[in-house]
């Protein structure tokens, strides 16, 4: 079968003007009379080429600049390329903004409709889907209050849920999900997943990577404008985290084989942090476990070897230190291998804050095996956890956020 | 799914202009939406709502009434002034309000524009077709004042020239409404263009005095070439028992045709970098 969507060699080429931010007439004249502005020729993509098939989730990936957002541009017709040719077999639904054209004097219930037809939905469909939509955004109370009354989190839900029943065969979404509260941006997640699941095609830019994985199968990974890698997607995140030097520096070791300095005993390998199975980098939930997968190899047999993790808060201070072989009651004799040490942390323990995982790995009573200053990862936790939020919006402060078993008892004296 | 049924669609560089007629056809309920958005945000938060369409122009005629027929004494083809001057102010007020908001609509509208694809030419068309309601509700008040002032009205000419002068005054609107909308996306000079260009135009359209005001032949030729003259005139004949100057109108159809086609080319061949430039 053909490929949904064909994209041949697409560039786009931007001609900078070294000055105001638009044109004015003024500057045309002056243009006459002195044609010597100052202009660059950019091209914001060169030379773009990939076949999507039906069914596939593609995920688009790269720093700001790199052209994801006029790739997607081109893909929905905003703006023409400068050459090459899309294909397209399908109606192709985009949505670059939520809630487009959403005006504050309208009411939801007016928003609704007319956001609907700007992306391309018939009145008719909107009538049949409207109650879903509602439903699907939690503010059936406020339908015909006007937009400006609602918070920017209800705005959001209601513009969200539009889009949600969009019905096209191919779905363009950008970096929609950076905004809302966690809860909603979950509910959203699920959404896409489930449209994907229903066997749509889409295309997805994102800056969560984690949300890339778990969404897409495929990921497109753009630099300078360019294709820089294309393929199964954790291959292709990986390939970008590799390059992406400037920022979560200590992220990237995670894909780093081993460490730097050579010891003669010891070699770490891989460590991976996962949350329902899913490789997540440095921003994790405290609703669900985190395991983390220490792998490494031992060149000879130890006695006494220990593999240790730190938590510490940002100002370095440990909060717990854990063994692996805590469950242990012996010292526990390991021969020359490959192994792979796996620690649970449970849900509803960790806060919603910043910690530092810092690894380590020694021979009890002997020495410490390189690296000896320990690896460290830096990872931010959201609160998507257990607490009695019957008070509003404050969950218990603190380093950690254990759930305890309380009991309130009526000991009143009959 | 029906994917072997779905059409393919290809997206290249701009290459040759075409009209794509169908697309429009295909989006057009969104016509609907634009036109409906606009008026209810015009009139959303108002104390008068909807009455400041009949209020606007009926403030004028007063005015008008007051200064050019009491005290200047102008001749108006046998009509009592406030008749002429109210038939004329409602059909330039559809030309005024449509061009201010097509004019301004693709950089109101820029935040749209950026997001989303649909016929540009949607945009400018529903601000002229929100201005035409407003028209309407102006239209019921004229009936009225001719009910009122016993004015006789040539019911043939009426069904013919009404409309027909309001197509025109919609014709003339579009071609300078689009045109200098998409000059106003490129260059934000327009936006003061507008209203002054509106504000001089009133004085050179036979709104206020007929035409016959100006003496000279060419003068009048020169006249003509305004898109609403014709308009004017013609949705003033059924009251003045027909057209004082055919030749005159169709200079001005004529010229209201031309306009048409430049505002509707510029526009569509500069449509696609709106999304650039806004």
């Amino acid at each position: 079968m053909k490929p949904i969507l064909e994209v041949k060699n697409i560039s786009k080429l931007f001609t900078l003007q070294h000055r105001e931010a638009y044109l004015s007439f003024r500057d045309k004249i002056s243009n006459i009379l002195s044609p010597s502005v100052e202009t660059e020729d950019f091209w914001a993509l060169k030379d773009v080429s990939f076949d999507v098939q039906a069914g596939e989730s593609v995920g688009i990936i790269g720093r700001n600049g790199a052209g994801k957002s006029t790739l997607l541009k081109i893909l929905s017709k905003i703006t023409p390329p400068t050459k090459g040719k899309i294909i397209s077999r399908g109606r192709t639904a985009s949505l670059l903004e939520v809630g487009t054209g959403f005006h504050p004097e309208l009411t939801g219930r007016e928003n609704v409709f007319f956001n609907g037809s700007l992306l391309g939905m018939k009145k008719a469909e909107i009538q049949k889907r409207f109650d879903e939509m509602i439903d699907f955004s939690g503010t059936e109370k406020f339908l015909d209050t006007p937009l400006k009354r609602y918070s920017s989190g209800m705005q959001l839900r209601l513009a969200f849920s539009v889009a949600a029943f969009l019905e096209s065969e191919i779905l363009i979404i950008d970096e929609i999900l950076a905004v809302g509260d966690t809860e909603f941006q979950k509910k959203c997640l699920g959404k896409i997943g489930a449209v994907i699941k229903g066997g749509r095609t889409i295309l997805f830019v994102s800056h969560n990577l984690q949300a890339v994985m778990s969404l897409c199968s495929r990921g497109i990974y753009l630099e300078d404008g360019g294709v820089k890698d294309s393929g199964e997607v954790r291959h292709t995140v990986k390939t970008y985290l590799d390059r992406y030097d400037a920022v979560d520096s200590d992220w990237k070791n995670v894909f780093n084989k081993g460490t730097s300095k050579a010891d003669p005993d010891f070699r770490l390998l891989k460590i991976f942090f996962k949350q329902n199975e899913i490789e997540v980098f440095g921003n994790i939930v405290n609703g669900e476990d985190l395991q983390i997968e220490i792998y490494y190899e031992l060149f000879s047999k130890l006695i006494g070897f220990r593999v240790f993790v730190d938590v510490c808060d940002q100002l370095g201070s440990v909060i717990f230190r854990s063994f692996h072989d805590e469950n242990i009651r012996t010292r526990p004799m390991m021969g020359k291998g490959k192994y792979l040490s796996k620690i649970t942390i449970p849900a509803n323990f960790l806060g919603p804050i910043a910690y530092d995982f810092k690894f380590s790995f020694g021979i009890h009573n002997v020495r410490m095996l390189e690296p000896a200053e320990g690896i460290s990862y830096k990872v931010n936790v959201e609160q998507t956890g257990d607490y009695n939020n019957a008070y509003g919006g404050q969950y218990s402060a603190g380093l950690i956020c254990p759930i305890l078993r309380w009991e309130i008892i009526d000991d009143t004296i009959a | 799914m029906p994917l072997q049924e779905a059409e393919e669609s290809i997206i290249v560089p701009p290459r040759k202009l075409s009209l794509n007629l169908g697309e429009l056809w295909q989006y057009r309920e969104l016509f609907y939406f634009f036109t409906w958005r606009d008026i209810k945000v015009k009139y959303k938060q108002t104390l008068l709502g909807v009455f400041w369409a009949i209020l606007q122009p009926l403030f004028m005629m007063l005015l008008f009434t007051f200064f050019f027929g009491r005290a200047l004494k102008i001749e108006t083809q046998g009509l009592p002034y406030p008749v002429f001057v109210f038939s004329g102010l409602v059909i330039w007020n559809l030309f005024s309000t449509g061009i201010i908001n097509a004019g301004n609509s693709m950089v109101t509208n820029s935040n749209i524009i950026k997001k989303i694809y649909f016929p540009r030419l949607i945009i400018p068309i529903s601000s002229i077709l929100s201005s035409l309601i407003d028209f309407f509700f102006a239209f019921v008040i004229l009936i009225v004042m001719l009910i009122s002032y016993g004015q006789p009205v040539n019911f043939l000419y009426a069904i013919l020239f009404w409309p027909l002068g309001i197509l025109l005054a919609c014709i003339g609107t579009f071609g300078p409404g689009s045109w200098l909308a998409a000059l106003n996306i490129k260059y934000r000079d327009f936006r003061y263009v507008i209203p002054f260009l509106v504000q001089a135009l009133l004085f050179l359209t036979p709104v206020i005095y007929p035409i016959t005001v100006v003496q000279s032949s060419w003068m009048q030729t020169l006249l003509a070439l305004n898109p609403m003259y014709s308009a004017v005139e013609i949705f003033r004949a059924p009251l003045v028992g027909g057209l004082t100057n055919p030749g005159l109108a169709l200079i001005s159809i004529g010229s209201s045709i031309v306009l048409f086609f430049i505002g509707l080319l510029y526009f569509k061949n500069t449509e696609m970098y709106f999304a650039d430039l806004a």
